[in-house]
C-alpha cells in the first residue's frame, strides 16, 4: 500500500483513493465529427506501461478532488503529483 | 520408560512451575519458558510427524519459526483446534494438547509410510503426470490424496476468540531483537526517533543471549552479560515501544509492514477469556531497520531427514536456553566452525559428544583446538553418506571427501548415535527484505545472498546483512546507523570484542555418496519431500526456470516456504544445469513470513461486522411488521412482508394485487439522491442524460437515462427541478455512490467550466411512496394543506408541503404505473411518516410492499431495473428506448457510440416481453433463449432477465434478450430447461396498461 500526497490535503494512504487510469486523454469536442476508428481510439486505447506513468486518482475518501499522478509501475514510486489543468513536470 | 534429559538449569527455564501437557493422548511434564519441542526433547520425544509424501517418520529439526517438520494439530475435535502449529514455535500452557498430523491411524504405525517404499514410482511431478488423465477420474483420485495427504484439519466451529487490528505509526521500526536490533533501537530511541522493536521470540537477545562461552566476549564480558545489560536499559526507554512474540507477517512497499502480535496462545486455557488472542499491526513506519537475523543451513546427504536429525544451532539452543539434550549420543557434522561452538556449549553442560564430522580438510580455527583439547574426536575431510535407524537415527556412516568434493573414496566408518547435528553454514534471513521489493546480490566467498538495494528508507544490519561473527557486526553496525538515522555518534564506537569464530567454510551443496543417486534419499525441502533426485529429474525433463523447478517438484511450497531447503534447491539447479548462482536468481519469498491465523487476518470483522450494513430511517418498523430482508448495495431492503404463514409468491401475489386494487406502501429511502446546484445545472443535465433537460419547468419531473461513454446504459432515476438553478436526481439504490462519482470526474476533468455543485444528500431524507387508485385519498389525508388536484398536481411534478411542521418534498411520480406519491422528509422524520400514511391508509388496506412486488408492479409496465435487466451491453436503442434518446442535442456522455458499426447492428441483443405459452409457466431468470432446438450446436439466441407471474393480469410475464429481438413480434422461441422446453411468444415488453391510463385513476 502506497501513500499519494493529495494536492489538497497531503499525505494520505492509499485506500483513501480511487485510481482512474491514464491521464490527459481529452474528450474530444466534437464527438459528432470524428470517424469510429477515432472515436475508438479516444475511448478504449490505453497505455500499460512498466515504468513511468502518467495517472489520474481521485481522494475518494477524502477531499474528492481528481488530480494526476506520476508513477513509476514496477516500484510504486510516485515521482510527482498536480492538480488537474496543470501540466504535467518535464522531469 | 521415558527419560528425562533436562540437563542444567537455564534462567530462562522455570522450574518450580512445572506444566503439564498431553501429546498424542499421553501425558507429559515441562516447565514454564518451554516451548512443545524442548518439553518433547526432554522426554525424549523426537519422532512428531510424518512426511507429506512418503509418509517417513520426522523429528523435530530446529529450534525456530523455519521448522518444516514438527507441525501439530492443537486441542484436536475442539472450536480452538488449530493445524500446522509449530512445535519450536508454541509454548507449553497447563492443559496443551497436541496431535501428530499427516498420519494414520498414528504416527508410529501410518498406513501412509508404505509410500516410502513405492517411492522410485513417485518422482517429482508424479501427481501431476499420473493423475491429469483421464480427466473424469480426477474425483476419484482427489478422494484417495485429500485422504492420506493434507496437513491437519481445519476447524468445523466458528473461532472463539477475539481478534484485531491497529495502526502503529513509528519513526523507527526495528525488526528482530537479537545483539543487531537491540543495538539498533537503542540508538534510535535514545537519539529521539519514536521506536518500534518486533521480536518472534517470547524473549529478547536472539541467539547472543544463550552463549554462555568464553570464545565470545564484548568488552570482557561474556557476550550474554553485555547484551543482557543493554537489554535491560532498553526496557527503560519511553520512547521505544517493545512487542515480544511479534512476527512481522510481510514488508510491502513505502514501509508498510503487517505483524501478528500473539497475546495468550502461551497462557493457560483458563487465563484466556475475554482477551485478544492474536493482533494484527499494521505499521508505517519512516524508517526500517532489519536485523532478522540468519538461518542455519542443513546439510543434503542420503537419509538426512530420520528423527534425531536437528540443526547443530537447535541442539545449542536445547542446551543452552532450554537445559535440554537432544541425545545421549551426539555426533555433529559441518562445514564450518559452527558447530564447534555447538560443542563447547554441550561439553560445558555434560552433554556427551561422540565425534565431529567436518568436511573441512585443513582447518585452523581456535574453537577446533578447544573442542579437540577436551578429546572430542574430528573426522577431517569427512562426509556423513548415510544414517540408519526409522524412527530415530542410530548410526551413520561417513567416508572421506575427494579433494574436489565430488566423490567419496576410502572405506566406511560407522559411529552409532541418536542424535545428528547438522551445520551448512547460515543464510541471511533476507524474506521480508525482499518482499519489500529489495534487490539481493551473491556473495561467492561463502555462497550467501545479502541485500543489494533498497526500495525504501531500510538497511538490513547483523547477520541478515550477511555479517556473521560478532566481530563483523560490532564494526559496522555504529557507521550504518550513523549513516542512516544521520546522527553524529553512538554508544558502540570501537568496541572491544573477542570472538574465535574462524570463517572458513567447505560449502558442497549436494554432498557426494557411495550410491547413485537414483538409490538415495538427500532431502532438499522436508516438508514436502523433495529430494536432489527430484531436482535433477525436474532439470532433465528440461526445466530450467527457478521458479518452475520449484512447482514441478513442490520444492519451497510448503507452509515453511522451503525456509531451510531452498538455497541448497539453487544450489544444486546451478550446479547440474552448469550456471552461475547469481545469475539463476532466487525464488519469490511471498507474505506471509510465517502463516497467519484467519482470526488476525479478519480481526473483528466477523458475524453481522463482516460486511457493514446501512439501514433505512424506517428500518426498525420493517423489523417488527416481519419483514424478509433483501441486501441491496451496502443497503438492507425489506423485500416481502409475509402474513400469516406466507411463502414469499404468496406475499407478493397479494402485496402486487393490493398495491394495484387500492393502495401500497414502499421505503424507498434507499435510492440515491444528488443535489445538484448552480448557473449550468440544467446544461451539465443536458451532458450527462440522454434526454433534453434545459426546458424542464420549475416544479416538474423527468425521467432521465444516462450512458456510459461506450453508449452502454449506466444508470437510470427521476430528476425533479426545484428551482431554476437546482435539481434533485435520483439514482438506482446500487449505483448511487458511482453515479457521484462518474459527474463530479466529467465535472472536475472535462467540463471545469460549468458552474454546478454535486451533493450526495441520499442519507438526509427519507422517501415513502404511496401507489395505487387510493393513494391520493390517503396522502391527501396526511398532507389536507396541499391541493392534490390533477390540475395543481399533475403527474411528473413536485410540490412543497408540510406535515404539520415538517416539511416535505412531494413528487408525483411512478415506478409501479399506478398512481403515485413519493413523500421525501427529513430522514429523522421518516417513520412517524410513513406511520402516518399506514395509519391514513387503513380503510383502503394499505399494504406494505417490498422490493420484489416492487419489480414484480415494474415488469408488468416493462420498465427497466439498470443491473438486471441491463449488464453493460445494453444501448437505449437495444431496450427499446429510443424515445429517451435526443435527437436534436448535439453530445451527451455516450453518444457518438450510439452509431458505431457494433452498436448498429440489426442483431444485437434486445429486450423484448415474453408470454409463455402455459400461462401459468413461469420462466426461470437467466434461462436460455434458443429458437431451433435442432441445430447442432443449439444456438443461444439470449436469456431471460425479469420474469414473474402476475397477480393483476392473472399470468406469467418475462423480460428477456433475445438477438435481433426487436423485429421477432409474435415469434415463437424456446426456453430449454432441465427437464422440459416451454415455449414463448416475444411480445411487448409493456404487459400492463399500455395507454397510462391507471396514472391518472
Ligand atoms: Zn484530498
Amino acid at each position: 500500500m502506497f501513500i499519494i500526497n493529495c494536492p489538497y490535503c497531503g499525505e494520505r494512504e492509499q485506500s483513501e483513493f480511487k485510481a482512474g487510469g491514464e491521464a490527459h486523454i481529452i474528450r474530444p469536442k466534437q464527438p459528432t465529427e470524428l470517424s469510429d476508428d477515432q472515436w475508438a481510439e479516444y475511448l478504449f486505447m490505453r497505455k500499460n506501461i512498466k515504468g513511468v506513468q502518467f495517472e489520474r486518482w481521485v481522494h475518494t475518501h477524502g477531499c474528492r478532488k481528481w488530480f494526476n499522478v506520476v508513477r513509476d509501475t514496477s516500484n510504486d514510486v510516485i515521482k510527482a503529483v498536480y492538480k488537474m489543468g496543470e501540466k504535467p513536470p518535464t522531469k | 520408560m521415558t527419560k528425562n534429559l533436562r540437563v542444567k538449569t537455564s534462567k530462562f527455564i522455570d522450574e518450580t512451575y512445572k506444566v503439564s501437557f498431553k501429546f498424542n493422548g499421553t501425558t507429559y511434564y515441562g516447565y514454564k519458558g518451554d516451548t512443545l519441542a524442548s518439553a518433547l526433547l526432554a522426554n525424549d520425544i523426537h519422532l512428531v510427524g510424518r512426511s507429506f509424501k512418503y509418509h517417513r517418520p520426522r523429528g523435530i529439526m530446529t529450534a525456530g519459526s523455519e521448522e518444516p517438520n514438527a507441525i501439530v494439530q492443537l486441542h484436536n475435535n475442539t472450536s480452538r483446534t488449530e493445524p500446522n502449529v509449530r512445535a519450536t514455535e508454541i509454548e507449553i500452557y497447563e492443559g496443551l494438547e497436541a496431535s501428530s498430523q499427516n498420519c494414520w491411524p498414528s504416527v508410529n504405525f501410518d498406513i501412509g509410510g508404505i509410500n516410502n517404499f513405492l517411492s522410485p514410482v513417485l518422482p517429482a511431478g508424479f501427481y501431476y503426470k499420473t493423475f491429469m488423465w483421464p480427466a473424469s477420474f480426477w474425483e476419484k483420485y482427489e478422494y484417495f490424496i485429500r485422504k492420506s495427504a493434507g496437513l491437519g484439519k481445519s476447524p468445523t466451529v466458528p473461532d472463539p476468540d477475539i481478534y484485531e487490528h491497529k495502526y502503529i505509526h513509528c519513526d523507527v521500526l526495528v525488526v528482530g531483537a537479537g545483539i543487531s536490533g537491540i543495538i539498533a533501537a537503542k540508538t534510535a530511541a535514545k537519539n529521539g526517533f519514536k521506536t518500534l522493536l518486533l521480536d518472534e521470540k517470547s524473549y529478547l537477545g536472539g541467539s547472543t543471549i544463550y552463549q554462555n562461552s568464553e570464545n565470545f566476549k564484548i568488552s570482557n564480558q561474556i557476550s550474554s552479560s553485555w547484551l543482557e545489560k543493554e537489554i535491560n536499559e532498553i526496557k527503560k526507554i519511553e520512547n521505544l515501544e517493545i512487542k515480544t512474540r511479534t512476527s512481522v507477517a510481510a514488508f510491502h512497499g513505502y514501509n508498510f509492514l503487517l505483524a501478528r502480535e500473539n497475546l495468550t496462545d502461551h497462557l493457560p486455557l483458563d487465563q484466556r477469556k475475554n482477551k485478544t488472542r492474536h493482533r494484527l499491526l499494521k505499521i508505517r513506519a519512516k524508517k526500517v531497520i532489519m536485523a532478522t537475523g540468519s538461518l542455519e543451513r542443513p546439510l543434503i546427504f542420503d537419509n538426512n531427514d530420520r528423527p534425531g536429525i536437528l540443526l547443530s544451532s537447535a541442539i545449542e539452543k536445547y542446551a543452552n536456553l532450554f537445559g535440554v539434550a537432544c541425545g545421549e549420543r551426539n555426533v555433529l557434522f559441518t562445514n564450518n566452525d559452527s558447530a564447534y561452538e555447538t560443542a563447547i556449549s554441550l561439553f560445558q553442560k555434560g552433554i556427551n559428544i561422540e565425534a565431529i564430522v567436518d568436511n573441512r580438510e585443513e582447518i585452523d580455527s581456535k574453537l577446533i583446538k578447544e573442542t579437540e583439547k577436551n578429546n572430542i574426536k574430528v573426522y577431517k575431510g569427512y562426509t556423513v553418506v548415510d544414517t540408519t535407524g526409522y524412527k530415530r537415527i542410530n548410526k551413520i556412516s561417513i567416508m572421506q571427501l575427494s579433494k574436489d568434493g565430488q566423490k567419496v573414496m576410502g572405506s566406511k566408518v560407522s559411529i552409532t548415535c541418536d542424535c545428528l547435528g547438522i551445520s551448512g553454514g547460515w543464510t541471511p534471513a533476507v524474506h521480508l527484505f525482499t518482499q519489500s521489493g529489495g534487490k539481493l546480490k551473491f556473495r561467492d566467498e561463502d555462497q550467501v545472498f545479502i541485500p543489494d538495494k533498497y526500495p525504501s528508507d531500510q538497511i538490513s544490519i547483523g547477520s541478515c546483512n550477511g555479517d556473521f561473527t560478532l566481530n563483523e557486526i560490532l564494526s559496522s553496525i555504529p557507521n550504518k546507523l550513523k549513516d542512516f538515522l544521520n546522527i553524529k555518534k553512538t554508544d558502540y564506537e570501537n568496541l572491544e570484542v573477542y570472538s574465535s569464530f574462524n570463517k572458513s567454510k567447505r560449502n558442497i551443496w549436494l554432498l557426494p555418496s557411495d550410491k547413485l543417486i537414483g538409490k538415495t534419499k538427500p532431502f532438499v525441502d522436508y516438508q514436502n519431500d523433495a529430494t536432489a533426485k527430484d531436482i535433477k529429474l525436474a532439470l532433465r525433463e528440461g526445466f530450467r526456470s527457478i521458479e518452475h523447478v520449484k512447482r514441478y517438484t513442490t520444492t519451497g511450497m510448503g507452509t515453511d516456504q522451503g525456509k531451510l531447503g531452498n538455497m541448497h534447491a539453487l544450489g544444486i539447479i546451478s550446479e547440474t544445469a552448469g550456471s552461475k548462482m547469481g545469475e539463476l536468481g532466487t525464488t519469490t519469498f511471498r507474505p506471509p513470513y510465517t502463516p497467519l491465523t484467519f482470526g488476525t487476518i479478519v480481526g473483528r470483522n466477523v458475524g453481522e461486522y463482516f460486511d457493514i450494513f446501512r439501514k433505512t430511517p424506517i428500518h426498525d418498523w420493517h423489523v417488527k411488521n416481519k419483514a424478509k430482508f433483501e441486501n441491496v448495495g451496502q443497503w438492507k431492503r425489506a423485500w416481502y412482508y409475509p402474513k400469516d404463514g406466507e411463502d414469499m409468491h404468496e406475499a407478493v401475489q397479494r402485496e402486487s394485487k393490493a398495491a394495484r386494487d387500492s393502495a401500497g406502501i414502499l421505503d424507498a429511502s434507499t435510492l440515491g439522491k444528488i443535489d445538484i446546484q448552480g448557473t449550468d445545472a440544467s446544461e451539465f443535465l443536458n451532458r450527462v442524460y440522454t434526454n433534453a433537460w434545459s426546458k424542464l419547468a420549475i416544479g416538474k419531473c423527468r425521467y432521465g437515462l444516462m450512458l456510459n461513454e461506450d453508449g452502454m446504459v449506466y444508470d437510470d432515476g427521476v430528476t425533479t427541478r426545484l428551482d431554476e438553478n437546482h435539481y434533485i436526481m435520483t439514482t438506482t439504490t446500487g449505483g448511487a455512490a458511482t453515479v457521484l462519482g462518474k459527474l463530479e470526474d466529467y465535472l472536475q476533468t472535462e467540463w471545469p467550466e460549468l458552474d454546478v455543485y454535486l451533493t450526495s444528500v441520499t442519507d438526509h431524507y427519507a422517501t415513502v411512496s404511496v401507489c395505487g387508485p387510493n393513494s391520493k385519498k390517503i396522502v391527501s389525508q396526511v398532507i389536507p394543506d396541499l391541493d392534490f388536484s390533477d390540475e395543481n398536481f399533475p403527474h411528473m411534478s413536485f410540490k412543497n408541503a408540510k406535515i404539520g411542521k415538517i416539511k416535505c418534498r412531494v413528487m408525483r411520480i411512478s415506478f409501479t404505473g399506478e398512481h403515485s406519491y413519493e413523500i421525501n422528509v427529513q430522514a429523522n422524520y421518516g417513520k412517524s411518516v410513513w406511520e402516518k400514511c399506514i395509519e391514513a391508509g387503513k380503510e383502503f388496506n394499505i399494504t406494505p410492499y417490498g422490493t420484489e412486488t416492487m419489480h414484480l408492479l415494474r415488469a408488468e409496465k416493462g420498465f427497466i431495473i439498470v443491473g438486471q435487466d441491463t449488464d453493460a451491453t445494453m444501448t437505449p436503442i437495444d431496450l427499446q428506448m429510443d424515445w429517451i434518446v435526443s435527437k436534436k442535442k448535439y453530445d451527451f456522455i455516450g453518444k457518438r457510440s450510439l452509431y458505431r458499426s457494433d452498436t448498429i447492428k440489426e442483431d444485437r441483443k434486445q429486450l423484448v416481453g415474453l408470454l409463455t405459452e402455459n400461462p401459468d409457466d413461469v420462466l426461470e431468470e437467466g434461462a436460455q433463449i434458443v429458437a431451433d432446438m435442432n441445430k447442432s450446436p443449439v444456438e443461444m439466441l439470449g436469456h431471460v432477465t425479469s420474469s414473474y407471474y402476475s397477480p393483476n393480469l392473472k399470468k406469467s410475464i418475462a423480460l428477456g434478450v433475445v438477438r435481433g429481438g426487436k423485429n421477432m413480434m409474435g415469434q415463437k422461441l424456446i426456453i430449454p430447461m432441465e427437464n422440459k422446453q416451454i415455449n414463448v411468444t416475444v411480445a411487448d415488453p409493456v404487459f400492463l396498461d399500455k395507454e397510462n391510463k391507471r396514472l391518472n385513476a
